[in-house]
């Protein structure tokens, strides 16, 4: 068997039938060549590279040309720079995405707050990150699947997912779709495809890929968007997703929200090089790196990797430029690594929220009564879905031991019926009051 | 050329596994493939060996599923085993294809074809490859059902991957890594000790809404022949199945040791007028814990067997559970005959196997005891 190893070096200068030995292996077919080879011409001809030749000894410096630009629509206040680049989106859709930034934004409020009180476990704000969620959101088509990482929320809630779902999630009662598996922001919808969310880090990259894959055999116009921080896209898995995305050809969108920190850990110690659009040419890959606190922005970078992603089968990357304003979760401290007036910038100077509202009242769409108005309103809804999903039993602990496999199986089936005994025989010692029957 | 060509020459010319000409001498395989008698009920069969049936289950499947797709180094070519030989010609390079260097990329990539609906096929070219891919396998595969509240899924993944010792493989071309996904609940893992099982445990994997992980026993591939009926059908999984009836000892194991067992329970007759059960457990998650009591219930002694190292391997989860379940009824204690806890070595690898003098030595201290 150790002969198979070896069949790398069987490259020939024509095709070949490789005739071994009857009895150990058939035949092999065509290997197929990479490139017609001459070598009376003075160019490089390894299969590896396309290339000329050159005679100086000189390694090519990281970042000497600057950076990767950063597009943007709008400046800082919200006015638009060059007109052409304005998606000119109806009054109705950009109070639209303004009404979404703002909701998601006191949903964070409300639910952080719950956290404080021991009211649910544990909780991820979006503070600062708004823009990215929105933005791209509004680009896609509803039927495009979406792999998130955990600071989308504002995804899902552009495509409709009601509070109550929220809320039932990061309760973990009776109503949460999943079952009340998970902890607090790992949320999920079938119904508006995006994929349920899980705590290891860029897993959900070479996956997105693979989506793709089977989602362009299908051809039904597709597309598949795949969203990671930038200190995930330093995981193996990002590397791995990136290359078969490529290779393999796959209508899909690689979102990263490069916010500046990974926890307490700052990019200047999560990479080297020119941030995350700066890998995609290494990997074949089309590339933008967009201002992400600016909404017209990532709508735009969107909407055109999803035209191409889909017409042209392959990948695209965008890096959206934010700032992560709130602390990494509930868990967090971010006193201990960062200045106050570092995040005040960035809540008070350069906010997509506000950036948009800009943009809004200078077209006189949106004024200070509607601004009251809203702000009481969508406070109001928020409270009271959190105060019906407090009230709301948690799933029968029968939902413990279900969907582990698509059947039961007899070794858990009789795990169960032990756990049930137990439970009746030390029934006080449970809080089985607190649970659905 | 000429030098590889001599390469596969010495490879072409061992019958099963031969220890390198160094030493001087060569050895014969550690059993003799024992096949199955022809089966009837499928239909009409073709002599194949071990590959074949495995590439003829695939071949089953790419005709009659339009959204399956087989994907892993190498596979375009026909595979460094030869399964995929044909495949990609036939069905086309968007279902057989090679993906770039990366397991936990093919599991990962794999995990996203099932989740958008589509079956997947995942090849990892050794067992012993699969570990960057451990964290897609046990982290997301085995959980993707049960923390998604049963809205996403990855059933429609296969992983299937060359297993267990090879006469020459050593550390990184003979392992038998069953007993760490044993250990993750939402996985199956299957094991075929021969061409006319692996075909129908294969497809019933594919088939099955699970992610499951396919071994297959390398030495098994063109040494295993048998008469393996063309048409699809499917063998059932967490069914384990008894070879041979028995009223003294019961002998477990899956994958290449059955037909050691075997040999060992003839052995056992002969020498020692002992009755041996026979009992492969092809299915090592869920197992089939029921054919495995019941036989001990009527035996009182049991051996486990298998390459993998004794402690943590799989015959020690066989090994609690019937004590816990058969306890009164064993006449000695669970012997368990296995690798030793080293890597798998490469010249050592004689001394190093659970061969047939092991388990009948064991056998004979049980019947002792």
């Amino acid at each position: 068997m150790l002969c198979l190893l070896f069949l790398g070096p069987f490259f020939a200068t024509a095709t070949m039938r490789l005739l071994i030995n009857n009895a150990c292996i058939q035949s092999f077919q065509v290997l197929q060549l990479q490139q017609t080879f001459d070598s009376s011409l003075e160019k490089p001809q390894f299969p590896g590279a396309s290339a000329e030749f050159v005679d100086q000894l000189e390694f090519i410096q990281p970042n000497v040309i600057s950076g990767i630009p950063v597009y943007r629509v709008m400046d800082r206040q919200g006015n638009i720079i060059n007109p052409s680049q304005d998606p000119q989106l109806s009054k109705e859709t950009v109070l639209n995405f303004y009404q979404k930034m703002t909701m998601l934004n006191t949903m964070d409020r409300i639910l952080y707050e719950s956290q404080r009180q021991g009211r649910i476990s544990f909780y991820m704000t979006n503070y600062g990150e708004e823009g990215t969620h929105i933005g791209s959101a509004a680009a896609l088509d509803p039927n495009d699947l979406v792999f998130g990482q955990y600071r989308e929320a504002g995804v899902l809630m552009y495509r409709g997912f009601p509070l109550d779902h929220f809320m039932a999630q990061c309760y973990a009662n009776a109503d949460d779709l999943g079952k009340g598996r998970q902890m607090p922001v790992h949320y999920g919808s079938k119904d508006l495809n995006f994929v349920t969310i899980s705590s290891p880090l860029a897993t959900q990259i070479p996956q997105a890929a693979g989506a793709a894959y089977a989602v362009k055999r299908e051809n039904t116009n597709r597309a598949v968007i795949c969203y990671f921080g930038e200190g995930a896209a330093s995981e193996g898995d990002a590397h791995a997703g990136f290359n078969f995305s490529a290779t393999l050809e796959c209508p899909l969108i690689f979102f990263c929200r490069n916010n500046g920190y990974a926890i307490s850990t700052p990019t200047n110690e999560q990479y080297r090089g020119d941030g995350i659009a700066a890998r995609g040419p290494g990997y074949g890959m089309l590339s933008i790196r967009v201002d992400g606190n600016d909404v017209f922005a990532v709508y735009n970078a969107t909407k055109e990797a999803r035209r191409r992603a889909v017409a042209e089968n392959q990948p695209f990357l965008i890096e959206a430029m934010t700032y992560r304003i709130g602390h990494h979760s509930t868990s967090d401290d971010s006193s201990a690594y960062r200045s106050v007036d570092e995040v005040n910038y960035w809540d008070k100077q350069d906010h997509p929220i506000s950036r948009l509202r800009h943009y809004m009242t200078a077209r006189g769409w949106w004024s200070e009564d509607d601004e009251r108005s809203w702000r009481k309103q969508s406070r109001k809804t928020v409270m009271e879905a959190f105060e019906r999903a407090e009230r709301r039993l948690k799933p029968n602990p029968e939902l413990l031991f279900t969907d582990v496999y698509q059947e039961m199986i007899p070794s858990l089936n009789k795990q169960r019926e032990s756990l049930w005994r137990h439970v009746q025989q030390y029934k006080e010692n449970y809080p089985l009051d607190l649970y659905e029957k | 050329m000429a030098a590889a060509a001599r390469l596969f020459l010495r490879g072409a010319n061992s019958k099963l596994s031969i220890a390198p000409g160094s030493l001087g001498t060569t050895h014969a395989a550690h059993f003799t493939f024992q096949p199955d008698p022809v089966p009837s009920q499928y239909g009409p069969t073709q002599k194949m060996n071990l590959f074949q049936s495995i590439t003829s289950a695939l071949d089953n499947t790419l005709a009659s599923d339009p959204t399956a797709v087989i994907f892993g180094e190498d596979v375009a070519f026909g595979g460094v085993f030869r399964c995929t030989v044909g495949l990609r010609d036939k069905y086309g390079k968007d279902r057989v294809f090679n993906t770039p260097l990366c397991e936990q990329g093919i599991v990962g990539f794999g995990i996203g074809v099932a989740v958008a609906g589509a079956t997947a096929i995942a090849e990892i070219q050794f067992a012993d490859y699969i570990f960057p891919a451990f964290d897609q396998i046990v982290n997301e595969a085995a959980k993707y059902r049960y923390r998604s509240g049963n809205m996403f899924d990855c059933g429609n993944l296969t992983i299937r991957a060359p297993w267990g010792c090879v006469g020459h493989g050593s550390l990184y071309h003979s392992q038998s890594p069953e007993a760490f996904f044993a250990h993750c609940p939402g996985l199956k893992v299957v094991i075929p000790r021969s061409p006319i099982q692996a075909k129908g445990l294969l497809l019933s994997c594919i088939a099955d809404k699970n992610p499951c992980i396919f071994f297959e026993p390398k030495i098994l591939y063109r040494a295993a022949v048998e008469q393996v009926p063309e048409d699809p059908y499917t063998i059932p999984l967490s069914q384990a199945e008894v070879l041979q009836e028995g009223s003294d000892v019961t002998l477990v194991a899956w994958g290449t040791q059955i037909h050691v067992l075997k040999e060992v329970a003839s052995m056992a007759q002969e020498k020692l007028g002992v009755s041996c059960e026979v009992i492969d457990l092809q299915t090592i998650l869920p197992w089939d814990i029921e054919t495995v009591c019941k036989s001990v219930v009527k035996t009182g002694r049991l051996l486990i067997s298998h390459e993998a190292p004794v402690t943590g391997g799989f015959a020690s989860e066989i090994s609690s559970t019937v004590q816990e379940e058969c306890f009164l009824n064993l006449e000695a204690p669970i012997s368990r005959v296995c690798g030793y806890d080293t890597p798998f070595p490469h010249i050592f690898e004689p001394f190093y196997i659970p061969d047939k003098w092991k388990c009948f030595e064991a056998i004979k201290k049980m019947i002792n005891y």
